[in-house]
């Protein structure tokens, strides 16, 4: 069973990971979108861990959804409501049990992911952090490293493709052979569901 | 679509830049004419300067203007987009009736500030604000 803690060392592990890899994510947005992406989820997950810290929400829908607030106020670029969206939805289907399975975070990933999609308008193969979520949340049933593996296959998965979504979109074929940075970070959110799970 | 009552809609404006939303303000309460202008807040770019969407301004910005009778909000581009809807998700970030409105930022912002300033309600406001996806330039 997932508890509080869970989460919260989930939410910790994302913030560390895009704090380590915030300079690649940055070089990734900057040949097809605005060079930003990097330094806006830094600041966003910098700013859910100190809430965490200071808050500290006692079920683990109630972290979620605290984390996904701070996401939409802090980051300043899309991927604020998107993963804000994302997490505040996955953190009400899971409503205020005090843990849950890895089933239903399963279930209520899947529902958080289909908000995403409903507010940004991207479907699978866009060139989106869509690319990277849907196959986690697919596999994440068999285990958290398989969908670990999954998202990470997803983003690579998005180079070949041309961007129908976003700043990128703008550029057409020019997108074409370039990863897609929201993908690569949300590989960096289902990566840090597994570390969560080994400490 | 004239109110009763001597409320007007409030317009928000938000833009990636803080410049856009403020002279767009500007430029749309001018053009509004004499009289009651309707009250207007731009919310643009993030707190403390730089380009990108502040859900606290945006939310700062719609209770400054919301005087009872609504708040239509018009929006530029990607980023400002999610970031009303997703406030508007939220439920208790914005004032009650508070309505995204679709149409072209500089256009339907005139369009809207007029209207409201008229009197118009929400509804009046926004149709004039997306009706102006219709005119024409060429």
């Amino acid at each position: 069973m997932l508890d509080a803690d869970f989460f919260r060392r989930w939410m910790t592990a994302t913030a560390a990971s895009v704090d380590r890899e915030a300079e690649r994510l940055t070089a990734l947005d900057s040949p097809i979108g605005d060079a930003d992406h990097g330094s806006n989820l830094q600041r966003g997950f910098h700013a859910v861990a100190v809430t965490l810290e200071k808050e500290a929400p006692d079920t683990p829908g109630a972290v979620l959804v605290l984390a996904g607030r701070q996401l939409i106020s802090t980051v300043g670029g899309a991927s604020g409501p998107l993963y804000g969206t994302l997490l505040r939805r996955t953190g009400k289907e899971l409503g205020d049990t005090a843990e849950v399975t890895e089933e239903q975070l399963t279930d209520a990933l899947r529902a958080g992911v289909d908000a995403v999609m409903q507010l940004g308008g991207a479907a699978p193969g866009d060139k989106t952090m869509i690319d990277a979520l849907v196959p986690a949340v697919d596999a994440l049933s068999d285990s958290f490293a398989a969908g670990r593996a999954a998202a990470e296959e997803g983003a690579v998965a998005t180079t070949p493709l041309q961007a129908r979504k976003g700043r990128a979109s703008y550029l057409g074929e020019r997108s074409i052979g370039h990863q897609d940075p929201g993908a690569t970070s949300s590989a960096l959110l289902i990566a840090a569901l597994e570390e969560a799970s080994v400490e | 679509m004239s109110d009763t009552t001597d409320k007007l809609v409030g317009i928000v404006l938000v833009s990636h830049s803080a410049d856009v939303a403020t002279s767009v303000a500007e430029l749309a309460k001018g053009l509004a004419g004499g009289g009651t202008t309707a009250p207007v807040g731009p919310a643009g770019g993030i707190p403390g300067g730089g380009l990108g969407t502040s859900a606290e301004l945006i939310s700062a910005a719609a209770a400054s203007v919301d005087q009872g009778a609504g708040v239509a909000v018009l929006m530029d581009l990607g980023s400002a987009i999610l970031t009303v809807k997703a406030l508007l998700a939220e439920g208790d970030e914005l004032p009650e009736n508070t309505r995204l409105v679709d149409a072209p930022f500089v256009e339907g912002a005139v369009a809207a500030v007029v209207t409201a300033s008229a009197g118009g309600d929400l509804a009046a406001v926004e149709a004039a604000a997306t009706e102006a996806y219709s005119y024409r330039k060429e």
